[in-house]
């Protein structure tokens, strides 16, 4: 009897969510996602889903980066690679949505692993400078064959889904945030299990990790395909929103947008995607804000772009300095503290 | 000399790394159930050996054989699977974990969870996860006197439980061979006895055969079946403890004089301790 | 199809000479992974900044060339060292993905500046280099290439002298064998970590001077950075020799790819040759397979 209940007591243990508070916040916030797209006007819904998408390409590279300790620079180029999949599978053979975003992960994942097998076998960091070649090289190939529509890219027709078109970002809103609400879920239960341990094993020490029975190469790989397959689903829900690419719509800078996201939010954690994410898709909407109360507001528009960049870089340079669990770290803390308040520590 | 069906057999072992021969010619054998210590100077080879028997060196001369296979071209990780367990000389737990999850590790090769099991955490995932935590609960933390700090991250232990730990990650691995370099190492008298106590019992209980690397004369005298004292990377002497202190070569590679009863004298001073403790 | 010999000839040698390039910048990469053990994902960042600097002085504030290139060689240096001392000192100790990706903050970061002080467009340097033309044989080379790999060789060289026989050199060059050791023989290691950077910043200026004058300077010249990486990935991280080796192999591969393909496939058979070294050679022509420790 007492190990039934042992074994149950273990189970609860490693629930994602233990504690009740837990489990009224997440009650909290599934309710505030189903009412949202009720209250809110166009311009937060079409916030929403581009946070939501950022979300999910951010849990993707989190995956690679934060758990696994390997730096990707090429999160833009696989969700390019994901967006062109489903622009060309809707517009030459129509086929379905969810077959079309499956097909936008699997093809991703194995442009991940084309890249991934010669430079992983070596040192991890080798990856991101074969990310970086690979980003040139997609838009290269993007830019220049005949059925990605070359220079000047694809336009697709809204998705269509029981007969309703997803044309507004309200009904946007319901394909794009289940969607990345089921994937950060998976990323989640991942590290439960031996999967998600082996790769915090490698980051954290990743020669013994190979005494201890994991096989690197193996793990490093599927790593990569899992963050490369996150990045193809979010560029397919990235080409359903914006319904048209170019080569140019995934830029080197984007990856680096990703990487800060992951920083600032918080590598290895599920809430650091979130909040990283969330805090850097809104960081260019502030921007525009500022600029807008600046004087000769209009003629510092050429500025946003380069500014942005001042921005992503410092960001992750005085997060990495000063505050390396990113935000996820200090909502903690914050939560600590008011926890014990007023009692110090 | 040979044993019956060896567990695990060096043969004629040469490990080289730079144009250093950190191994050279070492043969020896593990009888299933024993204790044997491996015991030299620093820089013997000891762990060079540790090494390659876990299959993170290559030995450039030399076969390696766990229960008559020849598993000298296999690679480190299979070696766990197939009943390998081991500890590290400097502690080498996983510091972005906790004590549960570095445990949970060394059961890696045994577990079936698949990525999709994984990214689902539903039916076999889930069963077994459940299954092993209760294993590691049941089997290993109470055994080892850890419970009260399971969910700690291992940066906050003491020195002495990270050792415990990676004993503890040792043993998830299920092995047959359980392989332990400087278990005690940097331990103050009270945490290599509970130490010494753990290994004993855990022999005692699992049945598992100890290969150890240990500094600590004490330490091996009292717990080794066979010692093979390694000088320079080759063997220099081997046999029960007693004979092993009895050999001037060892003599001579500790102490620099082939004076035995000076080097009895130091192990005799260096195992009372724990003698008069027990 | 008969193989036109002389123009092969010539591209061959104008690419070597190119690569000459690569190999000073690659010899910056290498000086801070030697020493620190950073990986510099910037370098081509800092080359840029170099050349901007290099522009503001000599186009900009019309200074003579003979101030205006040391100026910005300093400026620089003195760059190099802010970057050490606030960046990368702090993250000692951390795991080497922290300093690695601050690296790529920064890139990041000297874009931006670039873009917003001087713009994205595009930017000629004041001419330096002779413009008169040169033959070897039959082969008629670019005088500002032939120029710039003359020039690349004397710094190289100077640094290859400088780093054999000055008391610093010897200091660096211990330090990046044995860290412990040169803690140990009372070497100022911290210091050895910031004359890297130093060092590094100055000579990617350099080369940033050179490649600026000889194709213009923009925002995107950190592209070039992409690859000076690829240099030293095929040289050997650590190698020296390697960067220098891999500079002109790279170099070559490039230029008869632009000559014979198209400059667009340039690019693309630099890939090529890092796949192909990462498969048959994965620590590079020259660089030291790590002994790694349990």
């Amino acid at each position: 009897m007492r190990i039934g209940t042992l074994k149950e007591s273990y189970v609860a243990d490693a629930a994602l969510f233990d504690s009740r508070t837990q489990h009224v916040w997440l009650a909290i916030a599934a309710a505030a996602l189903l009412l949202f797209p009720f209250m809110a006007n166009d311009y937060w819904l079409y916030m929403a889903c581009l946070v939501a998408i950022n979300i999910a390409s951010s849990a993707g590279l989190n995956i690679l980066t934060g758990y696994t300790g390997l730096v990707s620079l090429g999160q833009a180029a696989f969700m390019g690679l994901g967006a062109y999949t489903v622009a060309i599978l809707q517009l030459r053979w129509g086929t379905p949505l969810a077959l079309n975003l499956l097909a936008a992960g699997v093809v991703a994942m194995l442009g991940g692993l084309i890249v991934g097998v010669p430079s992983l076998r070596v040192k991890g960091l080798y990856l991101a400078i074969v990310t970086i070649a690979a980003t040139f090289i997609a838009h290269f190939l993007f830019a220049n064959f005949d059925f990605t529509g070359g220079t000047s890219g694809l336009s697709m027709r809204p998705a269509r889904v029981f007969g309703t078109d997803l044309d507004t970002s309200f009904r946007l809103y319901w394909l794009i945030v289940p969607v990345t609400v089921l994937m950060l879920l998976g990323a989640a239960n991942l590290f439960r299990t031996r999967i998600g341990r082996a790769f915090i094993a490698i980051r954290d020490r990743d020669i013994s990790a190979e005494v201890l029975g994991i096989a690197l190469l193996k793990y490093k790989l599927l790593s990569f395909g899992l963050s490369s397959f996150y990045a193809g689903v979010a560029g397919g829900l990235f080409a359903y929103f914006f319904r048209v690419i170019t080569p140019e719509s995934f830029p080197l800078s984007m990856s680096i947008f990703f990487l800060a996201a992951i920083i600032v939010g918080g590598m290895g954690s599920t809430l650091g995607s979130i909040l990283g994410a969330a805090f850097m898709t809104m960081v260019p909407e502030l921007l525009k804000l500022v600029f807008d109360l600046l004087p000769g507001g209009a003629d510092l528009t050429v500025f946003l772009a380069p500014v942005r960049l001042v921005i992503f870089g410092a960001l992750i340079i005085v997060f990495l300095v000063f505050e390396p669990l990113g935000l996820a770290e200090m909502w903690r803390r914050t939560r600590r503290f008011f926890h014990l308040w007023p009692f110090k520590n | 000399m040979a044993i019956e069906n060896p567990l695990i057999r060096c043969e004629n072992v040469t490990v080289s790394a730079s144009g250093k021969k950190l191994v050279e010619d070492v043969t020896f054998e593990l009888g299933p159930g024993k204790f044997v210590a491996l015991i030299g100077p620093n820089g013997a080879g000891k762990t060079s050996l540790f090494n390659t028997i876990s299959g993170f060196y290559r030995p450039s001369q030399g076969h390696i054989t766990f229960k008559g296979q020849d598993i000298t071209r296999i690679p480190a990780p299979r070696r766990a699977k197939m009943g390998l367990g081991r500890s590290f000389q400097n502690i080498a737990l996983f510091r972005g974990m906790t004590v549960l999850d570095n445990i949970k590790l060394g059961r890696h090769a045994h577990l079936k969870t698949n990525v999709f099991d994984a990214l689902l955490y539903l039916g076999r995932a889930r069963r077994e996860e459940a299954e092993l935590r209760r294993d590691v609960e049941e089997r290993i933390i109470d055994f080892l006197e850890i419970d009260h700090i399971r969910h700690a991250p291992v940066s906050a232990l003491s020195y002495g439980l990270q050792k415990r730990v990676e004993m503890a990650r040792a043993l998830a691995m299920q092995p047959e061979i359980l392989m332990l370099d400087e278990p005690v190492a940097g331990m103050n008298r009270e945490e290599t006895e509970d130490m010494a106590r753990f290994i004993l019992d855990v022999r005692a209980e699992w049945g598992v055969t100890v290969l150890m690397v240990e500094h600590d004369m004490g330490m091996v005298m009292d717990l080794s079946d066979h010692v093979v004292v390694l000088n320079f990377g080759q063997v220099i002497a081997r046999g029960t403890p007693a004979q092993v202190q009895a050999d001037p070569e060892v003599a001579r590679a500790y102490l620099g004089s082939g004076n035995v009863d000076e080097l009895r004298e130091r192990l005799r001073a260096a195992a009372r301790p724990r003698a008069e403790a027990a | 199809m008969d193989m036109d010999w002389g123009y092969l000839f010539e591209v061959s040698l104008t690419s070597v000479m190119g690569g000459g390039l690569y190999a000073l910048a690659g010899l910056a990469f290498v000086m801070v992974y030697k020493a620190t053990r950073v990986v510099n994902l910037a370098i081509g960042e800092m080359l840029m900044a170099g050349s901007y600097l290099f522009f503001t002085f000599a186009a900009m504030w019309a200074l003579p060339l003979w101030l205006a290139i040391p100026a910005a060689v300093l400026a620089s240096g003195v760059l190099g060292a802010v970057i050490e001392r606030t960046m990368i000192r702090p993250l000692l100790g951390e795991p080497p993905i922290s300093a690695f990706m601050v690296t790529i903050g920064l890139g990041s970061v000297l874009v931006g500046l670039v873009e917003m002080i001087w713009s994205a467009d595009q930017r000629r340097l004041p001419d330096f280099l002779p413009t008169q033309a040169i033959t070897v044989g039959d082969a008629f080379l670019a005088p500002k290439i032939f120029w710039g790999a003359v020039i690349a060789s004397v710094f190289i060289t100077a640094v290859l002298l400088v780093f054999r026989y000055w008391r610093g050199g010897v200091a660096l060059r211990a330090t990046a064998s044995d860290q412990a050791a040169a803690y140990a023989v009372g070497i100022n290691v911290p210091r050895v970590f910031s004359l890297s950077w130093v060092v590094s910043a100055m000579l990617a200026a350099v080369s940033g001077i050179i490649v600026g004058s000889i194709g213009g300077i923009s925002s995107s010249m950190g592209v070039f950075g992409l690859t000076v990486l690829v240099v030293v990935i095929v040289g050997g991280l650590d190698s020296v020799l390697g960067a220098l080796v891999a500079g002109l192999l790279v170099g070559l591969v490039e230029g008869l790819a632009g000559a014979y393909l198209g400059g667009e496939y340039k690019l693309l058979a630099t890939f090529i040759v890092l796949v192909f070294i990462l498969m048959v050679r994965p620590y590079g022509l020259f660089g030291t397979r790590e002994i790694e420790r349990l």
